[in-house]
């Protein structure tokens, strides 16, 4: 078989079940990662004063790196640095990204918050079913969630770390070593990210858009309402398979009690009960791993996000480019005009001066000056606007292929997995079942 | 005067060879599974039963009862049916099938074949194939029960359905029907007092059954005038038949129980299968946005509608034959249920007329009249059926609940191959396209 599919099977096999790395991620091969593996390990809770002097829990992740070298047999491995951040720092670390690339589709950070069908999941599942009563907070110190956070984490390092371009960045590597936040406050991004914010945030029109980027747009947001749509019929699905299972496992104990008033077939019944119970408890397990597959649907539609933002950044700059270019055909016309003495466009000068008088012949050929001095400015700015402009697409461009490429690729493995583990819970389910049947066999 | 219980003592009809001196008549012991017979080695070759009867000093009847007992062993090593049935004996074969709807101005009704087949000279002809309706199985299990009052007649399927809740007519209610009624004649037939009965035998050859339809009107359920006489109060109800009481309510219990559970795990199946279809057709959608994606896509579709369609056919056969039967065996307990009262009764009648006369004796001498003997008689005769029918119902009940259960997990077995088979498909298929674009990669 392919070492794809080993490679997936030995993630699923072992007991872990956050997200591990994507395969094209350590193929890529960038320089960072050359050099360092890294690693989310930890969470630990954590109390200090915040910004408004309250005291308050949160949590922090350990991210642990060292140099990537191969380990002989029988060596130990180097030990690695580590330290602690906590979420708002990603948050910060993923916003100067964006700012400082704005043409790079980057990596989406796992859920701030703890959603509200997270909660609706567990809820249900308490009434319905009583099983283990897990401590239901409705903040992110909940140990499931946290935990899934931390994957999340590290799945976003290593997005970013086997990036060509963003791989290389300083901040990012400080981040992931020491002193990272004097030196990404000196960059000034928190400007550009306000800015940046209050652009995106407003509403303009676009002419003349690249025909590329408006169908991407489109797809992305197709997409995000597809997978919105696939991860809330999932977990609909989840519970009622959850349903089935533990209902099976009231056979188990009605075949104990009535194998004790029976003779011949009292062993068979009674054996027979103890799969019943097996039965109803694994789904807990398969439940748990199909988790991971919604992750990886997760993943990708908060990337929807990130990718409609390079759009919008086109758009903005196009439509910088488009209202510079306007700009200069006015003025263009206004000089025309003045010129040849006819008034088309209207302009507060041309109005005054027909209530007013004409004025001088110093003043118009000043105004003229003064129009043509504009004129060239404008021109310059066109072009460089034009040239930003088609630069960013270019780049934009090259990063949206290489984006299509590992969606497609990641998500193709998604299912794959996903197609194993739905074959892992029919083989438990024919166990089980053979099983059973085994035991009703010797009745 | 003895008030011992002989056995086998006389009941209505012929008895075939299979029913005298049974050495299995008695309740307690547990059939042996291997061959009886043993070969010592050395000195004069002693065969032996393993109970250590020697062979050699059994009497011609006892041979006859080693006879029955061999066989009877050799058979419950293969996959048993009925005590008696399976003895090379039978030969009386009933097959109820071929429904058909008949219209006429008054009513609409159904009517089934029934055919058989047979050796015995009380049948005029080798085979017989007639018409019946579900009204004419009711007069015959209500003539056998008036006939064979210390019996246990096997039960019909419930009479009455709600019209408007239930149709009458789907090709599903026929089905199950004609099965249970095909059941309740092959379990008289193979009754080696019930099958020998007139009634069943004009049930199974007359061309219209001369039914008086005053018998008719009388209710399954109700007992039979002739054992209410005399009001007569039981003292002491002997240990065994107390158990099977006791037996009977817990077993009914518990199929209640049961019944209730596979209703259920019927409902949640629904609801999973309603997620499950909505589930793939989310998939189907997504499909038509993407390009590479588009085939791995329709495949998770496919392979989940392959899944609904196997877990309707689960969900159908638990419906179609699985609550059936279990729920014929309430009815079965009932019925049982009721020979123990009627047998309750013969006996308080019996103990209250004994102790009427002894007192009679008592003061004037006069000596205990036929009456009582006869009471005695009865009382014993109803015993020994009672506790033939219970072993050979016991026996049944094993062999039904064995084959409804296996049968059960086989279901389940079935479905879960037919969703692994789906799912593997899809893996070939989405590997396939991986080999294929990794080498155009490469190339």
């Amino acid at each position: 078989s392919p070492p794809l599919y080993d490679h997936l099977f030995s993630c699923l096999s072992k007991e872990n079940l956050i997200p591990c790395p994507h395969p094209s991620m350590v193929e890529k091969g960038t320089n960072l990662l050359r050099k360092m593996e890294i690693n989310v390990v930890e969470a630990e809770k954590r109390t200090g004063k915040n910004t408004v002097n309250m005291q308050e829990t949160y949590t922090v992740y350990l991210i642990e790196t060292r140099p990537a070298e191969t380990v002989p047999e029988g060596g130990t491995p180097a030990t690695p640095d580590t330290l602690w951040r906590r979420y708002s720092e990603f948050e910060l670390l993923r916003t100067y990204l964006l700012v400082t690339y704005p043409y790079i589709v980057i990596p989406p950070l796992p859920e701030k918050r703890v959603s509200d069908a997270y909660l609706e999941g567990k809820v249900k599942n308490l009434y319905k079913f009583k099983f283990v009563w897990h401590k239901l907070s409705a903040d992110n110190l909940d140990p499931d969630f946290v935990e899934r956070r931390r994957g999340g984490l590290e799945n976003f390092l290593l997005r970013v770390a086997s990036h060509s371009v963003l791989s290389n960045d300083e901040i990012f590597f400080h981040f992931l070593t020491e002193g990272w936040r004097e030196r990404v406050l000196e960059t000034g991004f928190q400007d550009k990210a306000d800015s940046r914010l209050k652009s995106l945030s407003a509403m303009f029109r676009v002419k003349n858009p690249d025909k590329r980027f408006t169908a991407l747009k489109h797809y992305c947001d197709e997409l995000n309402t597809v997978i919105s749509q696939l991860l809330r019929v999932r977990a609909r699905v989840a519970d009622r398979l959850y349903g089935v299972y533990k209902v099976h496992g009231n056979y188990g104990r009605v075949f104990s009690e009535w194998s004790a008033i029976e003779k011949e077939m009292g062993d068979g019944l009674q054996s027979a009960g103890h799969h019943m119970d097996t039965y109803a408890a694994s789904i807990d397990d398969i439940l748990e791993e199909e988790e991971h597959y919604a992750d990886q649907l997760k993943e990708y539609l908060f990337y929807t996000d990130a990718v409609r933002s390079v759009c919008r950044k086109h758009e903005l700059i196009q439509y910088e480019l488009e209202m510079a270019a306007q700009d200069l055909t006015h003025k263009k016309q206004q000089k025309e005009e003045l010129a040849t003495g006819t008034v088309r466009v209207f302009s507060l000068k041309g109005m005054t001066s027909k209530l007013f008088g004409q004025e001088s012949q110093e003043q118009r050929e000043s105004r003229l000056a003064a129009l043509e001095q504009s004129i060239q400015e404008g021109e310059e700015a066109v072009k460089e606007k034009n040239t930003e402009c088609q630069e960013f697409v270019r780049t934009a461009w090259e990063d949206i292929e290489r984006f299509k490429e590992q969606k497609d690729k990641d998500l193709r493995e998604a299912l794959i997995s996903y197609a194993i583990m739905q074959i892992s819970m029919c083989k438990k389910g024919i166990q089980v079942w053979s099983n059973a049947k085994e035991c009703f066999n010797k009745m | 005067m003895s008030v011992g219980a002989p056995r086998g003592l006389a009941s209505s009809g012929q008895k075939p060879i299979t029913e005298i001196l049974h050495p299995l008549s008695a309740a307690e012991e547990p059939l042996s599974p291997g061959p009886d017979v043993t070969v010592t080695v050395g000195g004069d070759k002693e065969v032996a039963l393993t109970n250590g009867t020697p062979m050699e000093t059994l009497s011609p009847a006892s041979a006859s009862s080693l006879f029955n007992r061999l066989q009877l062993d050799d058979d419950l090593e293969a996959d048993g049916r009925d005590l008696y049935a399976s003895m090379e004996t039978r030969d009386l074969f009933v097959t109820v099938d071929d429904p058909k709807k008949h219209v006429s101005t008054m009513e609409t009704y159904i009517t089934y074949r029934v055919s058989t087949k047979t050796s015995r000279i009380e049948f005029d002809l080798p085979e017989y194939c007639v018409r019946r309706r579900y009204q004419d199985f009711d007069w015959l299990r209500i003539k056998l029960e008036d006939s064979q009052p210390t019996h246990l007649i096997p039960p019909l399927p419930e009479k009455f359905v709600m019209k408007g809740v239930v149709d009458r007519f789907s090709e599903e209610f026929v089905e199950t029907r004609m099965k249970a009624l095909d059941k309740f004649l092959k379990r008289v037939a193979d009754h080696p007092v019930l099958s020998f009965n007139p009634h069943l035998n004009a049930f199974l050859t007359a061309k219209d059954l001369n039914k008086r339809q005053g018998l008719a009107l009388l209710t399954k359920v109700g007992e039979s005038v002739k054992h209410v006489a005399g009001g007569y109060k039981l003292r002491a109800r002997p240990a065994e038949f107390c158990a099977m009481g006791e037996y009977l309510d817990t077993f009914s219990l518990k199929l209640g129980t049961i019944d209730r559970i596979a209703q259920r795990i019927i409902k949640e199946q629904s609801e999973y299968l309603t997620e499950l279809r909505e589930y793939g057709t989310v998939y189907s959608s997504w499909a038509g946005s993407e390009q590479e994606l588009r085939r791995p896509l329709e495949g998770v579709a496919a392979c989940v509608t392959t899944c609904c369609g196997a877990l309707e056919e689960l969900s159908d056969n638990m419906s179609q034959d699985f609550l059936p039967v279990l729920r014929e065996y309430v009815l079965y307990v009932e019925s049982m249920k009721n020979v123990l009262r009627k047998r309750d009764q013969s006996q308080a009648e019996y103990e209250g007329r004994l102790e009427a006369a002894v007192l009679r004796k008592q003061e004037d001498r006069t000596p205990i009249p036929m009456e009582v003997e006869k009471c005695q008689d009865k009382m014993e005769c109803f015993n020994a059926d009672l506790k033939a029918d219970w072993e050979r119902w016991q026996s049944n009940k094993r062999q039904d609940f064995k084959q409804l259960l296996t049968g059960m997990a086989d279901k389940n077995i079935n479905y879960y191959e037919k969703c692994q088979a789906a799912w593997e498909s899809l893996i070939t298929l989405l590997q396939d396209r991986q080999t294929e674009d990794k080498t155009s990669e490469t190339n």
